[in-house]
């Protein structure tokens, strides 16, 4: 079987690190060889995998080495749950110099240092928002060919999706990039299945899983772990493990979206009813200024 | 060949219109307004100028860093001024203008000394601000005799966005208020170099006289006579042979801007009794600034030629008592044998050759009068980087019907110089080898080719040499093979 190429996208907060970490935690049990990819320059990509967060990031390594090239795969790499490897970009501190460079630089060596052989997925894990071309290098030609989206019922998070739908029409047809499907991460929210799916449909794609809320992964997020190691026997591993199965039986499946206007998405919302009708004349005002 | 003003002006403009049939559309229409054909008592040159070039042809404009590091700040000998981002811009850019300058290089004077931050892949990532403040400490120990540091921003330094204020403010605290002038002069911004002489000019304004002791007891003493020298880089030493006209007028020189000057002149300069401006271009800004916060009356001046050098020494001298307009007739007459004497020597080896200019923002008019008092003829010039009040200024220099060409492209240049066929081209070195290939004599008008100065009436007699140098090479008569000569 060739590399399987994925990378997780998503709204900030939405959970696609626990998400993401969870289904390749449930992939590597059905005996994938897996390489994780943290994008974020705050490096938590991995941190339930290796049971802490990364400490050796390549940015960091490189900085204090003095190069990229003054370094060896073996010093980037840590293995955690189930063999599965895991390299984090890291980058600077807020405020200053470009994360977005660095994440180029970091998916460069690990290219060149032969990082994706002996694997069956390498997974990138993207920081929420696509603020500049770095945070878009692994849709670009030749990186992750699906993208898993993860989002919610909320508007924000449908938002983002869109969004970032749009990003991978961008580079779908210079590079090749697709996009994989949907994956809900449950809020709790109105209608929320009707409208994950009434969104999947809108952009050309499906909803690959409904992964419902469980507290049972905030106490494993407390033990810096998956619930795939915590808590292999609960009813949510056994929902990671069918997202898993779905992403490994989604080879060769991904689409090119198409990405809907804004107001095709307050459409969406007023139609499933999770939104009135937008009256125009409210529109600006405060609430003070509507009682009046 | 000789043409009447009508009809030159007439094949001027339609050599124009060839030249623009080549581009397309879109691009013909915008050159077009950059190319013109200057008439009789017109308010401006009719071009268009200070806009972004046309991706595609060649300019021959520089960028907002080689206006700040290249022109006006990188000539103050006594400080550091650290080319801030990637190697590149500091190794090209060194030591490529001749700003002559007085001192013990390496020791207490820095100007042919290139010093880079060498932005690796992880100051990108991380930031550069780190670097920047050990560079700083560096400096200090490796060079402690230097009055100041400037950071020359290459273009990464605005992408990335580091702090280069917050380290400058926090050095100059360190180490007991020293001069640290942040420039923010990344080579993105703005359409040339021009954009970068207003930025360090800004600067000057900001971290110099800003932060001056108002209350300080002066550190010299003042007298009615103190003028600085604005605007001269002292290229092939032109400052030196201005300041001599101007001392020996009466006038005492208390600051040179910037060619072989220093921190303590720019400092001294707010107590100017008159500004001297030569290069207007790279220096009005502050210039204007001195004029609004500390009253400092400035003039334009023009010390290319005789003609130009005795007006201009005229007209200094009328902001100043009789003493002073004295010594300026004094200063004319006492030079006037020289003058005559080169004049008499080469204008019969000149008169009647004609020249086309392109150079950057001050030389394409300030020229013209030197040439003319050797007998020659300017026929078509342009600028690099001028703005539209250069053009204005230019009316009183061109004749009626000479072609003008703002921001040249490398092809339009060429077409225009083998269509008028000048006995002379000044420009740059990047136009040098291509016009001497043509078979046109050439003199570099920014480096004045190695040679100079060609300010002040020293730099006529050197300047009168070396276009007759150039012109009258006999090399010119052997371009053509002999089976390629008419019988």
């Amino acid at each position: 079987m060739s590399l399987r190429q994925i990378a997780f996208y998503g709204k900030g907060g939405i959970g696609k690190s626990t998400t993401s970490q969870n289904t390749l935690a449930a992939l590597a049990e059905m005996g994938q060889r897996i390489l994780i990819v943290g994008c974020d320059p705050k490096a938590d990509s991995t941190r339930l995998i290796l049971h802490a967060k990364a400490q050796d990031t390549i940015l960091s390594l490189a900085a204090a080495a003095g190069t990229v090239e003054d370094l060896e795969l073996e010093d980037v790499m840590k293995v955690g749950y189930r063999d599965i490897r895991c390299v984090e970009s890291g980058g600077p501190e807020p405020g200053v110099g470009c994360a977005g460079r660095g994440v180029i630089t970091s998916i460069n060596f690990l290219e060149e240092e032969g990082a994706y052989e002996g694997i069956d997925y390498v997974s990138y894990d993207v920081l929420g928002d696509v603020v500049c071309g770095g945070f878009a290098m692994p849709i670009r030609e030749n990186k992750a060919q699906e993208i898993y989206i993860v989002m919610s019922g909320e508007m924000m998070a449908m938002y983002a999706a869109n969004n970032i739908s749009k990003g991978i029409l961008k580079y779908a047809n210079s590079g090749g990039v697709r996009l994989g499907g949907l994956v809900c991460n449950e809020r709790q929210t109105d209608k929320e299945l009707e409208l994950a799916e009434a969104l999947a449909a809108k952009l050309g794609t499906t909803l690959i899983h409904f992964v419902p809320r469980d507290n049972v992964v905030q106490h494993a997020e407390l033990r810096r772990m998956t619930v795939m190691e915590y808590a292999p026997e609960s009813k949510q591993a056994e929902e990671y493990r069918t997202l898993a199965r779905k992403i490994h039986a989604n080879a060769g499946n991904g689409i090119i979206p198409t990405p809907i206007t804004m107001d095709e998405l307050e459409d969406l919302l007023m139609e499933h009813g999770v939104m009135k009708t937008i009256d125009e004349s409210l529109v600006g005002k405060t609430a003070e200024e509507l009682a009046a | 060949m000789s043409l009447t003003v009508e009809a030159n002006t007439q094949r001027n403009k339609q050599l124009v219109e060839e030249v623009l049939k080549v581009y397309p559309d879109k691009t013909a229409k915008k050159r077009a307004k950059h190319l013109g054909v200057y008439e009789d008592g017109k308010s401006d040159c009719g071009v268009k100028s200070n806009i972004k070039s046309i991706p595609g042809v060649m300019t021959i404009r520089g960028c907002a860093y080689a206006g700040s590091k290249g022109v006006v700040w990188g000539p103050i000998k006594d400080m550091i001024h650290i080319s801030h981002g990637p190697v590149g811009c500091g190794q090209y850019s060194w030591a490529a203008r001749r700003n002559y300058y007085i001192g013990t290089t390496g020791i207490d004077t820095f100007v042919t000394m290139q010093f880079t931050s060498d932005f690796q892949e992880k100051d990108i990532v991380f930031g550069g601000d780190k670097k920047l403040a050990k560079i700083i400490d560096e400096i200090q120990v490796l060079f402690p005799l230097n009055h100041g540091i400037t950071i020359q921003s290459e273009c990464p330094i605005g992408l990335i966005g580091d702090d280069i204020e917050a380290v400058s403010k926090a050095k100059s605290k360190e180490y007991t208020g020293k001069t640290i002038v942040p420039v923010r002069c990344e080579g993105f911004r703005g359409v040339s170099q021009s954009l970068g002489h207003h930025i360090a000019n800004d600067t000057i304004r900001d971290w110099v006289f800003d932060k001056l002791d108002k209350d300080a007891p002066p550190r010299f003493e003042p007298s009615p006579y103190d003028v600085a020298i604005i605007g001269d880089y002292n290229i092939g030493g032109d400052a030196w042979s201005s300041r001599i006209l101007l001392e020996e007028m009466g006038l005492r020189v208390i600051a040179q801007w910037s060619g072989d000057g220093s921190i303590a002149e720019l400092e001294a300069t707010p107590k100017a009794k008159l500004n001297v401006l030569h290069c207007y271009r790279s220096m009005n800004y502050i210039s204007r600034h001195m004029e609004e916060k500390y009253g400092i009356p400035w003039v334009e001046y023009n010390f290319f030629g005789p003609s130009k050098i005795a007006a201009s020494l005229r007209e200094i001298a009328s902001h100043f008592d009789d003493n002073i307009k004295e010594g300026a007739e004094r200063v004319i007459a006492k030079y006037q044998p020289l003058m005559q004497a080169v004049i008499d020597k080469y204008r019969p080896r000149l008169e009647g050759k004609k020249v086309m200019l392109f150079v950057g923002g001050l030389r394409p008019r300030h020229v013209i009068g030197a040439y003319e008092d050797l007998g020659m003829e300017v026929i078509g010039t342009g600028y690099e980087f001028g703005h539209n009040d250069d053009y204005q200024r230019t009316t009183h220099y061109v004749k009626d019907g000479t072609l003008i060409y703002d921001d040249v492209t490398g092809y339009e240049f060429e077409q225009f110089v083998e269509a008028l066929q000048p006995d002379l081209v000044a420009s740059g070195i990047k136009e040098k080898y291509v016009f001497q290939k043509m078979g046109f004599p050439f003199r570099q008008m920014h480096s004045w080719d190695y040679s100079g100065p060609y300010h002040g009436y020293d730099g006529f007699a050197i300047f009168a040499r070396d276009m007759d140098m150039a012109i009258n090479n006999p090399v010119w008569s052997l371009t053509k093979a002999p089976w390629q000569q008419q019988a």
